[in-house]
């Protein structure tokens, strides 16, 4: 007889943000029911409890392939607070995620389960959708320095100077700095630059929860030759967001919890680093004071760097920025913008939406509240999922949508049309 | 290119020769593709070429997928690359759409191996194969329908994702390979191909 059951379930097949590790290393053996003792390292099944029909539904929910029609984007479904309009600045872009603006208003996009980096370039106002770069492994992370865009794959990162000079020729990167494993998962990428001109990057925990060794659960920086790695901060199971806070030039980013804990608990998290070397927890800790039932004993919680602000549970809180414009009310500026991509290990799904943090003046979180939502539906789907959140010269943002291949801009004011 | 690859390839280029048109595909509408298609993957969903999988009752997600990547060259696999160029993503909607609708492929005739059916079995409760792909083998939106699929186009795809020389769109199936051993590829293969 079969054990498990099967009604309507998606699981390591699926797109998702926890996929599975092809080349996990030989780790300590998670303390598992026999049954999932079968599991390889990287599943995402490991944990789920047995002959349980409400968690045999649960698995990563797939997004679909090919980008959605520009007159069928879902605009009519992701509401903002008055005064705030949502409009679509680029569409046509399978599996759109992280992005970055470079010197001349040409943004750059991502991808995670594609090949592709697409360029949305913007001249006089009118904008197009080009494809800059493809045959790429899981090109999620792109920054932006003095003309050279980097690329973060899901092993190596790489570079292509004088960019703009490039953008119809399909200019191939120059691979700057590879020593890095290649588990599937949480192996993809968020590329940023620092106020220190270096590269950060995350090695995310090869599974949902497992031990590693020490070149995983971690962030990085590079120097933009690609020389120097250091590693920045510990414990962390997987980032796809970080920021520096524009008063003090201290890093914030997002970490998502562990599955097939409960429905509610742990989690996600968004953190701070105040000096580096912190250990900011996972696998032994989560959400600042949830000891893993796995791992946590003969740990203890204040081992470790509790989160700011607590992010909603299984929520994927990903891409984040500091609201750096002046168009929206004061009350958003200086604040975080948080995209939450949304859960898939909850019945009742959570997520999908842009959240705004509020800080406190000594850079603690005061409050944390849904911004734009929609993207997750009433009836428990998905109609779109928020990747990154990206500020505009002229004040407004953009969000990626990797569910349909699309970026919003999201304006405050009368100024409806984006311009540079 | 191994001796199965090159009859593989003598075999389509023989059938292509046979198609109606000498327009290159990529120059064809899908409507012009479909007889090529047909002639290598068997007008009832079920093929009767080495190595060349049956696409009856396929998962239209999972074949949207498929021929995206084709099309992106995500994957490289001849003549796929040829036969998915140039195709809009409707043309993938409405192939996927076509090629779900083809009858279901049916297991082989004659006597069955019951050990390895059990050894098989086992292999599928252990490695969990029957939950993405369901307890029928019939497969959910972006997880195969592999029920009665080739025996021979099975272990070629159990062995690529192996070695990683088939590419999955996520890492699904490079993940759960990775502690299957050839012999088992082997049992693992005449079970799925001849479930009932």
């Amino acid at each position: 007889m079969v054990r498990y059951q099967s009604a309507g379930l998606l699981l390591a097949g699926a797109l998702s943000l926890l996929a599975t590790t092809a080349l996990a290393q030989q780790q300590a053996t998670p303390a598992q029911p026999p049954a999932a003792a079968a599991l390889p390292p990287g599943s995402p099944l490991i944990g789920r409890p047995d002959n349980n029909p409400a968690a045999a539904k649960l698995a990563p929910v797939p997004s679909p392939p090919l980008a959605t029609a520009a007159d069928k984007l879902p605009l009519d479904k992701l509401k903002a607070p008055k005064g705030f309009e949502i409009e679509v600045y680029a569409s046509g872009m399978p599996n759109a995620r992280s992005m970055v603006l470079d010197d001349k208003g040409t943004v750059f996009v991502g991808s995670r389960l594609q090949d592709k980096v697409y360029a949305i370039t913007n001249k006089n106002g009118k904008r197009e959708v080009k494809v800059l770069v493809s045959g790429l492994y899981r090109p999620n992370g792109v920054a932006f320095k003095n003309g050279t865009l980097y690329i973060a794959e899901l092993s190596q990162i790489s570079k292509i100077d004088n960019v703009e000079d490039k953008l119809d020729s399909s200019p191939k990167p120059t691979v700057i700095y590879n020593d890095l494993p290649k588990d599937e998962a949480h192996g993809w990428k968020y590329l940023a630059i620092g106020p220190d001109n270096k590269l950060y990057f995350e090695v995310g925990q090869p599974g949902n929860n497992v031990l590693h060794d020490s070149a995983h659960g971690q962030l990085r920086r590079i120097n933009l030759d690609g020389s120097g790695a250091e590693v920045i901060a510990f414990g962390i199971r997987n980032t796809v967001g970080f920021d520096w806070n524009p008063k003090n030039k201290e890093l914030y980013f997002t970490d998502n919890g562990r599955d097939w804990l409960s429905e509610d608990l742990p989690n996600d998290e968004l953190n701070r680093i105040t000096k580096i070397g912190q250990d900011f927890g996972a696998p032994y800790c989560y959400q600042g004071d949830i000891p893993d039932p796995d791992f946590g004993w003969g740990h203890s919680c204040s081992e470790f760097v509790p989160p700011v602000a607590l992010m909603g549970p299984h929520a994927a809180a990903l891409g984040m920025k500091f609201y750096t414009g002046t168009m929206f009310p004061a009350e958003y500026r200086g604040q975080i913008l948080v995209a939450r991509h949304g859960s898939w290990n909850k019945t009742k799904k959570f997520g999908g939406d842009i959240a705004l943090v509020k800080l406190n003046k000594d850079g603690t979180v005061k409050s944390v509240e849904p911004f734009i939502t929609g993207f997750l539906q009433p009836d428990n789907n998905y109609v779109a999922r928020p990747v990154d959140v990206m500020n505009m010269p002229d004040g407004s943002i953009l969000v990626s949508d990797d569910w349909n291949g699309a970026v919003y801009r999201v304006s405050y004011g009368s100024k409806k049309t984006a311009e540079r | 290119m191994t001796d199965k690859g090159r009859l593989v390839r003598k075999s389509i280029a023989v059938l292509t020769l046979g198609c109606l048109t000498a327009l290159p595909a990529s120059a064809q509408t899908v409507k012009e593709r479909l007889p090529t298609c047909l002639a290598c993957h068997g007008e009832n969903g079920q093929s009767k070429n080495p190595e060349v999988p049956s696409l009856g009752a396929q998962q239209v997600f999972y074949v949207t997928v498929q021929l995206l990547m084709f099309r992106e060259r995500m994957r490289v696999v001849d003549p796929m690359n040829d036969m998915a160029k140039g195709l809009s993503d409707d043309d993938l909607r409405s192939l996927a759409d076509f090629i779900s609708k083809l009858p279901a492929p049916q297991p082989p005739d004659g006597p069955v191996d019951n050990a390895r059916i059990e050894r098989a079995r086992t292999l599928v409760e252990k490695n969990h194969c029957n939950i993405c792909h369901t307890a029928t083998f019939a497969g959910q939106e972006n997880v195969p329908h592999i029920a009665d699929q080739r025996e021979d186009y099975l272990i070629k795809a159990l062995r690529g994702y192996k070695d990683n020389s088939r590419r999955g769109y996520d890492a699904a199936m490079a993940d759960v390979i990775e502690p299957i051993t050839d012999a088992q590829i082997l049992d693992l293969a005449y079970y799925i191909a001849r479930v009932k």
